[in-house]
């Protein structure tokens, strides 16, 4: 619990709160990027460093852009004419404490489980690449058919819109 | 193949760069107030107003004795955009061929107005005004200094041969052989006039030898 | 004796270092060392962009025969000095609906990110700023970083011809990205490693006085290539230089800013030339490691940073040879060539580890290499032949 990790835990919950409460779609995003970014010090802080980077990589790099995108292109980029907050807020608010609840009794509960653990074993990219390859192929094997299934539907998306307008 | 063009493209910029440093076809800057690029024969700027040299008239000075202009106005009125204005003197004074011919009391040609189209050059019957090839003419007041007036245009003779060589020549070659043909001329008019002053007080006698 | 002076020129910063930390108690020794590494670096690369720029000005005046600047030194050589007080000194125009935070951010943003990049680079024998195990891919996450500041650029900007210009810079940036992680990865494959240092070190050897660099192999010259392409197009260099190409968008992205921020968005371009090319050294070149055996007492940094300059030179020859491209030109350059060739190139890298060393590994990769790239570049690109154009919104 040092000075550090609180530095990093301002910045990752101001980012998270920030992209709730603007009303400005894009400023939303760019706010979420920078939990994205207290997320990836959050893992630098606990010696995964492969898991740090390749958060900076994808989600910063890539996720956020894809984000801010996917608002451009729509309507999204248009500041809403009314409030943000939904007039059913109690409910949500309800929903929000039950979620957050199970998840604080589930870390606990795991905090009891394991009583004599020191920190994390610093896993290494060699390792990770073996586990992956190893042990856990078959989820790899899934991701990489869901990417592939993912952009197959992309092209054939756009090209179906192509064919419409030629027809 | 691909990326065949690209070589080939770099071989050539290499070229260049390289021959840069060593050829003056692969350095073609001229750093222009240091430099200049020599201006060539026919170039045409603003007109200038030619006076032959050696006129000494005593109360004028050399440039206003020795212009050819016998103040026209042809230039004035063939000038399309007309930013000529001239006028003409009251008397006459003797200009290089001994004639006595009028000069221009006022020359001004705006220069702001002045488009280089040469036709005053070209429908000039006393090759007087010529076309000079000066173009650092900039000047930083805009309300007097725009109008050029006859003392600023008048250039001389040797001047316009070291800009227009192969005109002037010809133009000088073109005044002797009229000099010639007027000197010969007056000396055949002077002749002719001798002899008829010779003839002429005869007849008077002769008829009144033949009346009585 | 000769030995030793080659040896202390060569960890000539290292002693400096060292000595200057002598003077500091011990509690504060690493924290000092970090800060003056990170100094050098804030200082060094900004004095070699100055330097760049004029020798780029310069460069690129002799290659299309007129002299370049050489008004304000002897030869023009202050004339980035010229540049650096004109643009403190221009005033800074910020539109009124433009975003403010965001727009004042977005420089501020790229510069950080590039200056990231340099701090895994090993520019000498021991001279690494921090020597981590997944330097290489702190590298490209700081990378991916950068793309998010040109976004950030165009849209707070409220211009739409700057929205373009960082739409397309985004698109282009992360399409190339793919391509230069993936001619990375060959060399990882084959080091075994992350870490910048250990990339070096794994080429530091000579047989018949030659060096194991990776680019004198059959997949290591396909990447490098291919790494190259992706690095122009990653810092938005000609050929690739559409979104910031004047004649085509104004200034892209960077139209709204004025002054300093510009000269940021300037600085952000150049050192981020500077860190791939770098990289790319590291990669591919051997880093510090010396050309020939019998060249290894000249100072380490000394090579690396001739192969930065190299790089920096070829990027300059580059721009004035080759027109712009097209902003679908490139894309497709990008997915339909580039990137199946770098993955053939990864199989290719795969079939050379498991070989046993001897010719026929030399002989087997080459052919294919060779063979794909013939191949690969008849297939996808060949000249389309357009059919009657549709509209999409339009109609």
């Amino acid at each position: 619990m040092s000075f550090v990790f609180w530095i990093i835990a301002a910045i990752t919950l101001g980012g998270a709160l920030t992209a709730v409460v603007l009303k400005n779609t894009v400023h939303c995003a760019l706010a979420l990027t920078a939990a994205f970014l207290g997320l990836a010090l959050l893992f630098l802080g606990l010696d995964a460093q492969f898991a740090g980077f390749a958060e900076i990589l994808v989600y910063v790099g890539a996720v956020a852009i894809l984000v801010v995108f996917a608002i451009l292109l729509t309507r999204g980029s248009e500041t809403p004419k009314g409030s943000v907050y939904s007039r059913y807020s109690v409910v949500g608010l309800i929903a929000a404490a039950a979620v957050f609840a199970v998840l604080g009794w589930a870390v606990l509960q795991s905090a009891h489980s394991f009583p004599n653990e020191q920190a994390v074993p610093s896993a290494t990219a060699q390792q990770i690449g073996i586990a992956l390859v190893g042990r856990y192929v078959l989820p790899l094997e899934i991701l990489a058919l869901l990417l592939t299934i993912a952009t197959i539907g992309a092209v054939i998306v756009a090209l179906h819109e192509k064919e419409e307008t030629n027809g | 193949m691909l990326g065949e063009g690209i070589l080939k493209g770099m071989a050539e910029t290499a070229r260049n760069f390289f021959g840069s440093y060593v050829s003056k076809e692969r350095l073609t800057t001229v750093q222009y107030p240091e430099e200049r690029e020599p201006v060539a024969e026919n170039a045409r700027v603003f007109p200038f107003l030619v006076y032959d040299e050696g006129m000494k008239d005593g109360e004028r000075p050399e440039w206003e004795a020795g212009l050819r202009c016998t103040s026209c106005q042809i230039c004035e009125k063939e000038c399309p955009p007309k930013c000529i204005f001239i006028e003409k003197s009251k008397d006459k004074k003797p200009d290089a061929f001994g004639k006595a011919q009028y000069y221009p009391v006022r020359f001004d040609i705006d220069i702001s107005v002045c488009m280089s189209c040469q036709i005053c050059v070209e429908v000039c019957p006393f090759d007087s005004i010529k076309m000079d090839t000066q173009f650092e003419l900039a000047t930083d007041d805009r309300f007097g200094n725009l109008m050029i007036d006859v003392q600023e245009l008048a250039k001389s003779d040797s001047y316009y041969h070291s800009i227009h060589p192969t005109e002037a020549s010809a133009i000088d070659q073109h005044r002797a052989e009229t000099k010639v043909m007027l000197a010969a001329k007056t000396k055949a008019a002077a002749e002719s006039a001798a002899a008829k002053a010779a003839a002429a007080p005869k007849p008077p006698e002769q008829q009144a030898g033949q009346g009585a | 004796m000769f030995a030793t002076l080659a040896r202390n020129s060569d960890q000539i910063f290292i002693l400096l270092r060292d000595w200057l930390l002598a003077f500091l108690p011990m509690m504060l020794r690493p924290y000092v060392s970090v800060l003056l590494s990170v100094v050098v670096i804030v200082c060094f690369f900004p004095a070699l962009f100055a330097l760049t720029v004029i020798f780029e000005r310069k460069g690129l005046g002799r290659i299309q025969n007129r002299l370049g600047p050489n008004r304000v030194g002897p030869y023009g050589l202050l004339q980035p000095i010229a540049d650096g007080i004109k643009s403190l000194t221009k005033e800074d125009i910020v539109p009124t609906t433009a975003n403010g935070f965001v727009h004042f951010l977005a420089p501020v943003v790229l510069v950080v990110a590039v200056f990231m990049g340099f701090a895994v680079l090993p520019m000498g024998r021991n001279m690494v700023l921090v020597d981590m195990d997944c330097g290489l891919l702190f590298y490209f996450a700081m990378g991916a970083s950068t793309e998010l500041a040109v976004f950030m650029a165009g849209w707070s900007s409220r211009n739409k011809y700057s929205l373009l210009g960082a739409m397309r810079a985004v698109a282009q940036m992360i399409s190339y990205e793919v391509i230069l992680l993936l001619s990375g990865l060959a060399v990882v494959m084959i080091t075994g490693s992350l870490s910048l240092p250990k990339i070096v070190e794994a080429q530091n050897h000579y047989s018949y006085g030659l060096p194991h660099w990776y680019i004198f192999t059959p997949w290591g010259l396909a990447g490098f290539v291919m790494y190259a392409i992706a690095a122009t197009a990653e810092t938005n260099r000609s050929p690739f230089d559409l979104p910031e190409g004047e004649s085509e968008l104004v200034a892209g992205y960077h139209t709204e800013y004025s002054g300093f921020k510009f000269a940021l968005f300037f600085l952000g371009e150049y050192l981020a030339m500077f860190s791939i090319s770098g990289l790319g050294a590291t990669l591919f070149l051997g880093g510090w490691s010396a050309p020939f055996s019998f060249l290894t007492w000249v100072p380490s940094w000394i090579w690396f940073f001739s192969k930065l300059m190299l790089s920096i030179f070829v990027f300059i020859w580059m721009r004035g040879t080759l027109p712009r491209l097209r902003q679908d030109q490139l894309m497709n350059f990008a997915w339909k060539f580039v990137l199946p060739f770098t993955l053939f190139n990864l199989m290719v890298t795969a079939l050379w580890r498991f070989m046993g060393d001897g010719w026929l590994r030399w002989a087997v990769c080459s052919a294919l290499v060779a063979a794909a790239y013939v191949l690969m570049a008849r297939v996808s690109m060949r000249r389309e032949r357009f059919a009657p154009r549709s509209y999409r919104y339009a109609e």
